[in-house]
Order: structure tokens, then C-alpha cells, then sequence
């Protein structure tokens, strides 16, 4: 059978076999690892509810200054059930959430063009950065009393404070990133014919991801805690629940166990948008361009 | 300017005719006062013709093919193209947010192939340089020679006849460098490209040029030129080169000196 020998592709074999040498394709990361990396930051939150657990058991403070975690507990769960919409845990948690991510793409509407804009034009950018960056300083729980005056105890106030606190982070996000592109990719965009919007929609958005995206994480924390700020000042029933109502009628009541337990549910939703949203968009970025060390 | 060397003659077959590229007493200058970078460059190349361009640092190879590629505008001269070019830098230049097969369906796209003849196009231009399997893999996954096939694939994906290639193998280690050169002789004959390969390795010169041509440093001049004979497919080890590429090498080394 010798003679049956196919016609032998010599150079596509030594191709073959040098790539073979050359390249290493990523391993999916191990199971075991992942696992660890979810259930790690739980230790601190135990060793925090072990403190705690303590203090109240040495008696440090009265009840009404420091609850148990048994007492937070059965708060919270009395506002999970509660039947009333306005106190609702779920009702309220709901509709601040639902607030702050309408605001925060609204921001994001407005601080990606402002970005791209600002990235691609130096002179413009001499001007209105600085301003941004004053801006992003600023904690825009300060403009609260002026949005009030201007737009009333309406969800107009509660979005504007919001669009202050996350826009300026988003552009500068972007902006950073687009600095940060090598020169490289934007030549390769060039020669491949990129241009106009064609040229910011597959080249300088892309390259710019990386920053963009801490930019949108930063402008995501920046709008829940506007948001919250928003919320704890701009109090009206009109507003519907929220969870900054939540907290100070707790504080009004004098029930630190709600006012705890109130200030625990906003940091839980906090980070549990942070690792549903962000940090799976942060690692497949990193992973698909052999960022991941 | 010298003339070609008559004692070398061409011996290579060149596929179509008229001219790719007509340079005409271009010259290059950054700055209204600066210094001269490339000065009265004559160069006609024709379809299908291979050219190498060899010189030492500062002789404007990298500024021509900016030029030529409409990256970069000349002082003062003409050129006259008969296709538009394509561009392989040194550094590979994949976009690594995208795969192998997405790098060159960007490409298709932005010359107006449309989406459903892109899949199938990129796969056939991976397999044109030797790269099957690489179509789901990422710029990083791959090793320097293969992100170099891939670009050049990509290259390829404009349609463009005409490719300038920038140092492109310049950073791989010398075995992918001889398998490249291969590759890139093979691909050469079966697409008919015209290339400009500009190196500062004499020997990667004459190992690809159906001609070869130096160029002085600052400013950019050409000083010489050979037209390369010997085998059809000769290698990097071939007498030929070893011979010729001396020869060049000692102009190359005259130049460098007066600069001293």
C-alpha cells in the first residue's frame, strides 16, 4: 500500500507542526478554582457576623444602639413579607433599583458620545475636562437641595442627581481608554478602511473597552449611591418606596435593627450587580484578549 | 543612480504586465525646515513583481511605505499606483478583541462583502496560509509566525493586489522566519501579488526579491539596485544568496561608514 500514499503537503506540515510548538490555547480555568474565588470573600463576611455576635453578647452598647444579627434578621425578613407595598422590602429594592439603572443609562447615553468626542478631540478636550473632572469630585448628593428647587420631589430630581454623579465617571472612563489605545490598532483600523462611524463602532470602541468598562463601573457605584443619597433627602410618597425611604423610616421610628438591616440590603444589592454585571463582563474582557494572569 | 547589475539576470517568471507602482522623484521632509528623509526616489515595480528594499536605520523605508499606503503625504514627487495597497506592519497588528476568522471578516466587512459570505471566505483565506484550525482563536492563543500568517491573510481579505510588508518577520525567531519566507513565496505565486518587502536583512532580501534594492540613509536614496538569479526556489542557505548577499552587505557597510 506504499504507492497509496497521498501527495504529501510538506510545508503545510512543517507549518503545522511549528504551531503546534509555538502557540498555547488558554485552558478553561479550573472549577475548583472559580469555587474558591466565590466563596473566599464569604470568610470576611462571617468573621464581621462573629464580631458583631460579641460585641452583643459583652453587652458593649444597649439593644437600641447595637442589634443583634438575629434581630437585623427578623427586620429584614418583616420587610420581605410585608404586605404593604410602600415598606416592601421587594417593592422597594425593586424600584430603586429600577431608578438607578434608568438613570444610569442615561448617563451612560450621554457620557459615551460626550467621551468619544472628547477622546477624539484634543482641543475640545483641553476645555470641558477639567469641568468633568470637577464634576466626578463633587458628590453629587450636594446638587440633592438644588435639584429639589429646580424639579420639585419628583423622580426628575432623583435622575438628575444620578445622571451628575455617573456621567462625568463614564466619559472619563471613556476618554481614558481611548488614550490608552496603542497606535497600532488604530493604524490597522485605518489600513483596513475604517472610517467615520464605522471607524468608532469596530476600532475605538472596542480598543477603548478595557476603560470604558472601569469607567461604567465606577459610574454604576456612582449612580446607586447618588441614588441612595437622593432618596435618603428627596422624601415624598409621590417617589414610591425606595430603599432610601426604607432606611430613614427606620431611623425615623428609632429601629436600629431596620436601619441596619436596611443599610445591609442596599450593600448586598450593590454587589450583587457589581458580580452579576460587571465583574463576568471585566473577566471575559481580560480573557479574550490574554489579559488574565 | 546606478544601473541594475547586467550580470545577473532575471529569471523568475512575472505574471501580467503594466505597472503596480511609478515613484517619480518623490521626496519626503517632516516639518517645513527638517531634515530630509527621503530624497529623489525613482521606482517603477510591475504587476506581479516581487521587490526587496534593503537599508540600514534611517533611510525612509518605513516613511515610503506610510507614503505609498496613504498613511503619511510626500514632501514633493509622484506616485502612481495601479492598485491600491495593503499594508503588514511589524508588529502583527490583530485586533485582539477579536478571533483569527473575525480579524479577516472585519476586513471583508469593511470592503462590503456581505455577512453571509464572510464566514466562508476567512475560513478559505486561513486555509490559503496554512491555518485551518485557527479560526476560533484569539490573537494571544497564537504563536508570532501565526499571527503573521493571519495577518497577512487579512491583508489578502481586502482584495488588494498589492501588499507592503514593513520588517514583518523581523521579530520571530529564525525557524518561523524560514517557514514565513516560504509561505510567503508560496502564496505570492499562486495569488499573483505584487509585494514591496522592506527588511534590513540583506539575506531575507535576496532569499525573497526578484529584486533587490538598496537605499542610502538620510537621506533615503536608491543606490543600488540587483536583479536576483539562480534557482526557482532557493532558500535562505542557497550559494546564491550567501554570494549576492555579500556583495550587497559590503555596499551596505560603505554606506553605513560615511555616515561614521
Amino acid at each position: 500500500m506504499a504507492n497509496a500514499k497521498p501527495v504529501v503537503d510538506e510545508l503545510g506540515e512543517l507549518a503545522a507542526g511549528l504551531d503546534a510548538l509555538d502557540s498555547h490555547i488558554d485552558a478553561k480555568p479550573k472549577v475548583s478554582k472559580r469555587l474558591l474565588g466565590s466563596i473566599a470573600p464569604l470568610a470576611a463576611v462571617a468573621l464581621v457576623l462573629v464580631i458583631w455576635q460579641v460585641a452583643v453578647l459583652l453587652k458593649l452598647q444597649p439593644a437600641w444602639v447595637l442589634p443583634s444579627p438575629a434581630q437585623v434578621w427578623t427586620a429584614v425578613v418583616q420587610r420581605a413579607v410585608d404586605p404593604n407595598h410602600n415598606t416592601n422590602l421587594w417593592f422597594s429594592a425593586f424600584n430603586s433599583l429600577r431608578k438607578g439603572i434608568t438613570g444610569f443609562l442615561i448617563a451612560l447615553a450621554i457620557g459615551t458620545p460626550l467621551g468619544i468626542l472628547l477622546g477624539l478631540n484634543k482641543k475640545l478636550r483641553l476645555v470641558i475636562r477639567p469641568l468633568l473632572t470637577g464634576l466626578q469630585q463633587l458628590p453629587s448628593v450636594a446638587w440633592v437641595p438644588a435639584a429639589i428647587i429646580w424639579f420639585g420631589l419628583t423622580d426628575t430630581t432623583i435622575f438628575a442627581v444620578v445622571l451628575l454623579g455617573a456621567t462625568p465617571s463614564i466619559a472619563n472612563g471613556l476618554i481614558s481608554g481611548i488614550d490608552q489605545i496603542p497606535t497600532i490598532y488604530l493604524r490597522a483600523g485605518r489600513v483596513l478602511g475604517a472610517r467615520g462611524f464605522t471607524f468608532i463602532r469596530d476600532i475605538l470602541l472596542p480598543a477603548s473597552w478595557p476603560g470604558f468598562l472601569t469607567g461604567l463601573e465606577q459610574g454604576w457605584a456612582f449612580s446607586w449611591r447618588s441614588l441612595m443619597a437622593a432618596e435618603l433627602i428627596a422624601i415624598n410618597p409621590a417617589l414610591g418606596p425606595g430603599l432610601g425611604q426604607m432606611l430613614d423610616n427606620a431611623r425615623q421610628l428609632g429601629d436600629m435593627a431596620g436601619v441596619i438591616g436596611s443599610i445591609i440590603v442596599i450593600l448586598v444589592v450593590g454587589v450583587v450587580i457589581e458580580r452579576l454585571a460587571f465583574a463576568p463582563l471585566r473577566e471575559r474582557t481580560l480573557r479574550n484578549r490574554g489579559l488574565l494572569r | 543612480m546606478n544601473q541594475p547589475n547586467p550580470a545577473v539576470t532575471l529569471t523568475r517568471t512575472v505574471e501580467g504586465n503594466g505597472d503596480i507602482a511609478v515613484i517619480s522623484n518623490l521626496a519626503k521632509r517632516y516639518g517645513t525646515d527638517g531634515a530630509l528623509v527621503i530624497d529623489n526616489l525613482n521606482l517603477t515595480i510591475r504587476a506581479g513583481e516581487f521587490v526587496a528594499l534593503v537599508g540600514a536605520s534611517g533611510c525612509g523605508k518605513s516613511t515610503l511605505l506610510n507614503i505609498l499606503s496613504g498613511l503619511d503625504h510626500q514632501s514633493s514627487g509622484q506616485i502612481n499606483l495601479g492598485a491600491e495597497p495593503a499594508l503588514l506592519f511589524q508588529e502583527h497588528a490583530l485586533l485582539p478583541w477579536l478571533t483569527a476568522g473575525k480579524n479577516i471578516e472585519l476586513a471583508l466587512k469593511l470592503i462590503g462583502i456581505p455577512k453571509a459570505e464572510r464566514g466562508a471566505r476567512a475560513q478559505e483565506l486561513l486555509e490559503l496560509v496554512h491555518l485551518p484550525h485557527a479560526y476560533h482563536l484569539r490573537p494571544h492563543e497564537l504563536s508570532g509566525g501565526m499571527r503573521q500568517r493571519v495577518a497577512i491573510a487579512r491583508a489578502l481579505a481586502q482584495g488588494r493586489k498589492f501588499l507592503l510588508m514593513d520588517e514583518p518577520f523581523a521579530a520571530l525567531d529564525a525557524i518561523t522566519r524560514d517557514l514565513l519566507h516560504e509561505e510567503l513565496i508560496r502564496i505570492w505565486e499562486e495569488t499573483g501579488l505584487t509585494v514591496l518587502f522592506v527588511t534590513h536583512n540583506v539575506r531575507e532580501a535576496v532569499r525573497l526579491g526578484q529584486r533587490v534594492i538598496l537605499m542610502s540613509s538620510r537621506p533615503g536614496r536608491i543606490i543600488n539596485e540587483w536583479h536576483v538569479a539562480g534557482e526557482e526556489h532557493r532558500r535562505i542557505e542557497s550559494p546564491i544568496v550567501s554570494q549576492l548577499s555579500l556583495e550587497i552587505t559590503d555596499e551596505l557597510r560603505k554606506e553605513i561608514k560615511r555616515h561614521g
